[in-house]
């Protein structure tokens, strides 16, 4: 009987199977960041317990709230900077270097094929579109990942979501996956890993992989994995360059975690999207889902083009094709936060930034802040805003805000005309 | 180990998220306690109001997919600080669920069927809900009158609750 992906990462990595339905597993990455470790590492100074299993494998970053807005994030920023210094965490982004955490760690080349990754951040999924096993934990498995290199998982079942067809201008992505979400339901894939496959997933680069992987949880999945593949390597190659003879034989050595042809899946679904239209979200739940021309006229105070689903520089060449010569709706407030460092050097280089600002646009340095209602661009009660992020709940940008999810390139469409609008309309 | 005990708060929907819960504007506290004021603060449901009917609750009562959203453990966190160490519920988000248990705290899983039937037998005034893992029994009473029902729970979970969470039990076996 064949296995899936996940099952030869499982197997790969098993330490424990105590009580029979779940796996205790060794981890290659334990990513940390400011809002979710510092409660992790007070705990272990608290038992005694002030160890790390291995420094190298810990990735750390302040990214939630950057640059600090008072004294309690700057307390949280301090104590993941002294404990990464004592403990000799190298790779420890600080202000300056910073960047949001699942567009940043892959970015570095600390995600590859058949890795088992833990973060205290439900968007860890994100990573699986490298092939990996990246899973959102809470604190105390963080705690414990920290401490002993091991998390328990339940043995995992896989739906294997096929996604076919041709995809129209102006649909990306973020159309997909919010389709994906739509069909299937928030708790659709709760308790399963969900497998990316098919001809438009084997056709998209990396940061569009990213995008889907990253709300493979909106689903309530545990991970949302692709195939490794010759995109994959490529990605990596300049990190693994000096590991592997030619980019073919890193890929014939990652391909040993691919999924069997006849793996087996707890469920299948293929969805044809050669006919999908541009797509945003209405009320407070991500599988709440419905065409941008059905909300059309839509009003909209704010637009948000950032976060770990849609931060990247492809995002941002994107929203900056529709933004090109044009200016903001007179009344919108239009913030831009490029995820990474590199990547807002990057769109500097392309003029990217100047097409942002020219359009009225404030750019922010990196952060995760707007999207989570933390900092740079929370909102006022009864406000709307258009946004690139993945989470639409009551108040999720702000007490009383409602936050409608899109692409990068309805976003900036939407910010142009001030409500909810297709991108076609100004893309030849 | 917690004692797993208290009254019922009903919350009648599926789909309650950790923002919910708690929202992320709290995250930046360190210590536990200083979420206790804030818990469910932005949840809009029927005529629940925070402020008054989270006081001296021990379980909470709803429906599908609960603690949906964030992997932040301040949403047990929010309910431990408020002496709430049991959610029953028809299903449960991966994480909250996981967290609950890594807490030492109960997320019990129920069919629908039994769900409606707590849900009807609160209706008759303010229950009171106990739950003894070693028998896997629910005992609930209100107005003199009282239910008992069964559910499953795995030797893991049973494990992290004796232990009193995962910290205590990995240190010493991994």
């Amino acid at each position: 009987m064949g296995k899936t992906i996940s099952e030869k990462i499982f197997n790969a990595h098993l330490v424990d199977e105590p009580f029979g339905d779940v796996s205790v597993l060794r981890l290659d990455r334990v990513f940390c960041h400011e809002i979710t470790t510092p409660t992790a590492i007070q705990d272990l100074v608290a038992r005694g317990k002030d160890r790390v299993f291995d420094p190298d494998k810990i990735k750390a970053v302040i990214d939630h709230v950057s640059p600090a807005k008072d004294s309690k994030t700057a307390m949280q920023g301090k104590i993941l900077r002294q404990w990464a210094e004592r403990h000799g965490i190298k790779d420890f982004f600080d202000i300056g270097n910073n960047g949001v955490c699942h567009a940043i760690f892959p970015e570095k080349g600390f995600v590859r094929p058949g890795l088992t990754i833990i973060m205290g951040d439900s968007h860890t999924c994100t990573h699986g579109a490298f092939g990996a096993f990246a899973a959102g934990v809470g604190t105390t498995d963080l705690e414990v990942g920290i401490l002993k290199g091991v998390c328990t998982f339940k043995n995992p079942e896989t739906y294997r979501i096929e996604i076919k067809g041709k995809l129209s201008q102006g649909v990306y992505a973020k159309d997909i996956i919010l389709e994906v979400i739509r069909q299937i339901s928030v708790d659709g894939a709760t308790n399963m890993i969900i497998e990316f496959v098919g001809n438009v997933v084997d056709e998209m680069n990396m940061d569009q992989r990213m995008t889907i992987s990253n709300m493979a949880v909106e689903a309530g999945a545990t991970s949302g994995i692709c195939q490794p593949d010759m995109t994959t390597v490529e990605y990596l190659w300049p990190f693994i360059k000096d590991e592997f003879k030619s980019p073919e034989a890193a890929l014939e050595a990652y391909s040993k975690f691919s999924s069997d042809t006849d793996a087996v899946y707890a469920k299948k679904k293929t969805i044809d999207v050669s006919l999908l239209e541009p797509v945003t979200t209405f009320g407070f739940k991500p599988d709440n889902v419905r065409l941008v021309s059905q909300m059309k006229g839509t009003r909209v105070d704010q637009v948000y083009i950032g976060s770990c689903t849609n931060g990247r520089i492809e995002d941002l060449r994107i929203a900056a094709a529709v933004l090109k010569g044009k200016k903001i709706k007179e009344g919108v407030r239009g913030i831009v936060s490029p995820a990474t460092p590199w990547i807002f050097s990057q769109a500097i280089e392309e003029g990217l930034i100047k097409i942002f600002m020219d359009a009225g646009f404030c750019v922010t340095n990196p952060t995760c802040g707007a999207c989570l209602g933390m900092s740079n661009g929370v909102l006022a009660e009864g406000e709307v805003a258009a946004a690139t992020t993945n989470r639409n709940f009551n108040g999720r940008m702000g007490k009383g805000g409602m936050v409608h999810l899109m692409s990068p390139a309805t976003a900036a469409a939407t910010a142009i005309q001030g409500e909810i609008t297709n991108s076609s309309l100004f893309v030849n | 180990m917690k004692e797993f005990k208290g009254k019922v708060l009903c919350l009648d929907r599926s789909d309650i998220n950790t923002d919910e819960i708690i929202p992320a504007r709290y995250l930046t506290e360190i210590e536990k306690i200083a979420m206790k004021p804030h818990l469910l603060e932005d949840l809009t449901l029927g005529s629940f109001s925070p402020e008054k009917d989270v006081k001296d609750i021990g379980v909470v009562l709803s429906r599908e997919n609960f603690g949906c959203g964030s992997s932040r453990e301040h949403a047990p966190w929010a309910l431990e600080v408020n002496g709430i160490y049991v959610v029953l519920a028809q299903s449960f988000a991966r994480i909250f669920r996981q967290n609950m248990f890594n807490c030492g705290m109960l997320a019990i899983d129920l069919p629908q069927g039994k769900i409606d039937s707590l849900f009807e037998f609160c209706k008759q005034g303010q229950a009171f809900l106990s739950v003894d893992i070693e028998a896997l029994k629910i005992q609930v009473e209100a107005h003199g009158r009282s239910l008992e029902l069964s559910f499953a729970m795995s030797e893991f979970d049973k494990a992290l609750v004796r232990e009193g969470g995962w910290v205590e039990y990995a240190d010493k076996n991994y």
